[in-house]
């Protein structure tokens, strides 16, 4: 029996318990991201400033949760999340507090970060096309609003509108197209459909290097991770190609999101929370952000990793991202009208 | 035989009404029972009480677009599982009870390996193998040269897809307590039926069956309350159902009122599920009027009944256990160097311990409730066991909000005193700590170790408690010193289904937990959530082989468990 194994984790001894909430030499993280994945930069983080690091996954909605409900005594320091819309649903929820730091400020260009300082980005996912090239010639591909029309139907995967990915893209489409447009998207996506919407977004690329349809829609790391994942895995990835949505001449670019954080509104460690903030946007934090989770880094000057390299460069669309906060809702519900799953 | 006395049969015995205590004042154990019941449901009725939030428009749009689809799948899934469950598991509950055929004692034992493997589990290895990108589709295709379109492949992640898997992983429960139950009765009423000219189908159909009923009723009832709370499975399937939608609504929508609204909904399904169970059994009465047990004379079954009784066994073993955890014993040799390190066995020891301090406690608590019950019985007592079992069919996200809120609530209450009063800062002592787990833990499995103690104790006849008390004995010292004894295979058996139960939560562990807290269903399901099934797999398996020590120990009990052998 392992009791006496965990029994000092199990206390939570270095964290909630009174005083040693307060002692200097931690900081506690609400993380949406998963352990496996942000470890590293944590473990990094504790090597460089000899702070520990206390952490909780969980979805961001349950974290959130939590933060309301432990209140003025929540431990939270830090909540990381891979949406920029959760951020800032966790700012209007007065969970987060504004942060000056010329650090960050410097670092993340000002689209990547919030104006009062509530939350920043510290990498950068881009939502995109994958193709089967044998069946697909990338010309016929062009921008999202494309993919919905009825030359693709039977064609197209993408996952469940339960994913926030595809609430944060059909939000974008409502703040760039209106609300009617953005309805008739959904409604001729759900036409094109090649089945309905099942499994994430790495089932989604290979149904297409399967054949089961021609175009799926995921995002950029899904595909990096399976390149460096099993064989299987690889050998899917070698069949499908890469294509870029809304590049051309007057296009506003791909659509893109955030993984960010922002500083608990109650944390016991503002200062070391700070800390890690700043250590997070730094070059080496941003080079394993690259490494490890296949993201852009956030911070220009750092190079993309060599997995992520070779999709090329690309135009983002420069959406404020407050907008996919605004119409995150809106899009879920919308997605209920047109019976996208 | 310790064990002897494992039963898993349905409440069957009426009280003993003449151990009821007198006059109209509440005994000290009916009072104690209600403090139970209250504490325990506390976490539900928080977050029913967001249903007198007026109906926002989310719930209007909710009516108008996905609630009619929630409705329908939700349904189906019930009468999907309640068939599959009811076939297999009281068929070859029969069949193995019954019926002489080859491999008959390993069946025995091996047709409750299912009980061990997760819903999540099994779907994610299923969606795995059985996808058209999946090895089994792809080496079809490569077989035969097939295209897309050229044939037909059943969808697994699909409305049927998910009934299936969800019966295959339930039916032991169905199994289980009617094993028992067959096994229970008396050889005369049985013989009664030969000497009638019944062959063995006409005796199942006709005798045992009817009498097994409240025992597998008992068992369909705890199935289908966890089909109707599965998020894992039907999610990864995206199949829309209450609890999705639950979800899908409160973290979407960001309207707690109209999930709240929506899991009210949810309850009603299962008010309606326990009442008609309850209806169906109406004042009759299952005691076993002899005690003349000796060995059953199975029937030796030949030709083509014998080839259908060893089907109707290895199918189900096949495809709820032996294929999916071969799937996840081949994923976890590719994977386990890199996974299997110190950290994934502090996950095992967490994992371990919690479940056995889970276990402990809701054995214990199900004991006092059971009793109570049984010495009072009155409706508040009666009312007071089933309110408290009612944390089984709710989604165990739901019941970890609705023990967060309360729990954060009263420490930052008595934090705001302390700071008033004495200037001192408590801060969060019950939130964020394993107590709240556990607390939660026991709301939601209460209903197994309750229902299995109470049906342990429903065997013990009245007469034990009336010898007791006329010899002096209190209630209390009649539970410790008679009954406790008597039922302890039932104990066991109690104690050991909640630590299977508690080793695979997934979502209430994912968001209450303290910091660094891990448990192997966390690891696994973080993995496979971020598409990484195999690295998922070791965890996975873990969990699955952790889980067959308790299931094999109630095997062992099941084939000592025939009175009087």
């Amino acid at each position: 029996m392992g009791l006496a194994f965990g029994l000092t984790n199990w206390l939570g001894a270095d964290q909630g318990l009174g005083a040693s909430a307060q002692s200097p030499g931690s900081v506690n993280v609400y993380s949406a991201r998963q352990e496996a994945l942000i470890r590293p930069q944590l473990d990094a983080f504790t090597a460089a400033t000899g702070i520990s690091v206390n952490l909780i996954t969980a979805s961001a909605d349950a974290l959130l949760e939590r933060m309301k409900a432990e209140g003025r005594n929540s431990p939270a320091d830090v909540l990381l999340t891979t949406d920029a819309g959760r951020l800032i649903r966790a700012a209007e929820a007065n969970v987060l507090r504004p942060v000056t730091s010329e650090v960050l400020v410097a670092a993340i260009s000002e689209q990547y970060r919030d104006p009062d300082g509530y939350w920043f980005g510290l990498g950068i996912r881009a939502r995109v096309f994958f193709y089967a090239p044998d069946r697909v010639d990338p010309s016929e591909l062009s921008t999202y609003e494309n993919l919905a029309s009825a030359e693709w139907q039977g064609r197209v995967c993408i996952r469940s509108s339960t994913n926030v990915y595809n609430q944060s893209l059909l939000a974008s489409l409502i703040a760039h197209d209106g609300m009617a447009m953005a309805e008739q998207w959904a409604a001729g996506m759900v036409a094109n459909m090649a089945r309905d919407p099942q499994g994430g977004d790495r089932d989604q690329i290979k149904a297409v290097a399967a054949g089961q349809c021609d175009v799926a829609v995921a995002n950029t790391y899904y595909y990096a991770g399976m390149k460096a994942g099993t064989a299987e895995e690889q050998q899917a990835a070698a069949q499908v190609a890469l294509f870029w949505p809304n590049q051309g001449a007057g296009e506003r670019g791909t659509h893109v999101n955030i993984s960010g954080a922002g500083v608990g509104q109650f944390a016991p460690n503002p200062e070391n929370a700070v800390r890690l903030l700043e250590f997070l946007v730094s070059p080496e934090a941003q080079r394993i952000y690259a490494e490890v989770v296949y993201e852009f880094p956030v911070r220009s000057g750092v190079p993309a990793s060599d997995a992520v390299a070779v999709f090329g460069t690309f135009q983002a669309d420069t959406l404020d991202l407050h907008r996919l906060g605004e119409f995150q809702s809106e899009a879920l519900m919308m997605f209920d009208r047109v019976g996208w799953r | 035989m310790a064990l002897a006395e494992a039963a898993f049969k349905g409440q069957s015995s009426g009280p003993p009404e003449n151990v009821r205590r007198r006059g109209g004042r509440l005994s000290g154990w009916t009072v104690l029972a209600l403090a139970i019941a209250a504490v325990v449901s506390i976490p539900i009725l928080v977050v029913l009480a967001s249903v007198f939030v007026p109906a926002t428009e989310v719930w209007g749009h909710l009516v108008q677009t996905v609630l009619g689809r929630y409705i329908t799948n939700t349904l189906w899934i019930l009468v999907g599982v309640a068939i599959l469950t009811l076939v297999m598991g009281a068929g070859t509950a029969w069949l193995v009870g019954m019926c002489a055929f080859p491999g008959r004692r390993a069946f025995e034992w091996a047709l409750l390996l299912p009980l061990a493997m997760p819903a999540y589990a099994i779907a994610f290895t299923y969606g795995g193998m059985m996808d058209f990108a999946g090895p089994v589709q792809t080496a079809l295709r490569d077989w035969f040269g097939w295209g897309v379109g050229d044939y037909w492949f059943p969808q697994v992640r699909s409305l049927p897809g998910v009934i299936i898997l969800l019966g295959l992983v339930l039916y032991p429960y169905v199994y289980l307590l009617a094993r028992t139950a067959f096994l229970e009765q008396s050889v005369c009423v049985l013989e009664v039926g030969r000497t009638l000219g019944q062959g063995p189908w006409r005796t199942f159909r006709r005798i045992a069956l009817p009498l097994a009923r409240p025992a597998i009723a008992a068992g369909m009832a705890l199935a289908l309350m966890e089909a109707l709370s599965e998020f894992g499975a039907v999610q990864y399937f995206a199949v829309d159902t209450f609890t999705t939608g639950i979800f899908r609504t409160w973290y979407g929508l960001g309207d707690l009122a109209a999930a709240a609204q929506l899991a009210a909904i949810l309850m009603l399904f299962i008010f309606v599920l326990l009442a008609l169970e309850r209806m169906s059994r109406g004042r009759a009465a299952y005691h076993h009027t002899t005690t003349k047990y000796r060995p059953l004379p199975r029937y030796h079954l030949t030709g083509w009944a014998r080839a259908g009784a060893i089907a109707a066994c290895v199918i189900p073993i096949s495809l709820g256990f032996l294929l999916p955890a071969g799937q996840l014993a081949i994923w976890s040799i590719e994977t386990a160097p890199e996974i299997l390190d110190a950290r994934f066995a502090r996950e095992a020891a967490n994992t371990i311990g919690i479940s056995a301090a889970a276990a402990v406690l809701a054995v214990g608590i199900a004991l006092v409730l059971a009793y109570a019950v049984r010495i009072a019985p009155g409706r508040l007592a009666r009312a007071g066991a089933r309110l408290a079992g009612l944390g089984y069919a709710i989604p165990g996200p739901v019941i970890a909000v609705g023990v967060m809120i309360p729990f954060a609530w009263t420490d930052n209450l008595v934090d705001g005193w302390m700071r008033d009063t004495f200037n001192i800062s408590t801060g969060l002592v019950l939130s964020g700590t394993v107590f709240a787990l556990l607390f939660a833990y026991i709301v939601r499995f209460l209903a197994i170790s309750l229902n299995t103690v109470e049906s342990g104790l429903g065997k013990v006849t009245p007469n034990m408690d009336r010898a007791a008390r006329s010899l002096g004995a209190r209630p209390g010292a009649t539970l410790r010193r008679v009954h406790a004894p008597m039922v302890r295979g039932s104990l066991l058996a109690a104690g050991l289904l909640v630590f299977v139960h508690a080793m695979k939560e997934l979502p209430a562990t994912l968001i209450l937990r303290p910091f660094d807290f891990n448990t192997l269903a966390v690891r696994a399901f973080e993995l496979a959530s971020d598409e990484r099934l195999a690295d998922a797999a070791p965890a996975a398996l873990a969990i699955v082989v952790v889980g067959l020590v308790p299931v094999l120990v109630l095997s062992r009990a099941l084939s000592n468990a025939r009175p009087g052998s």
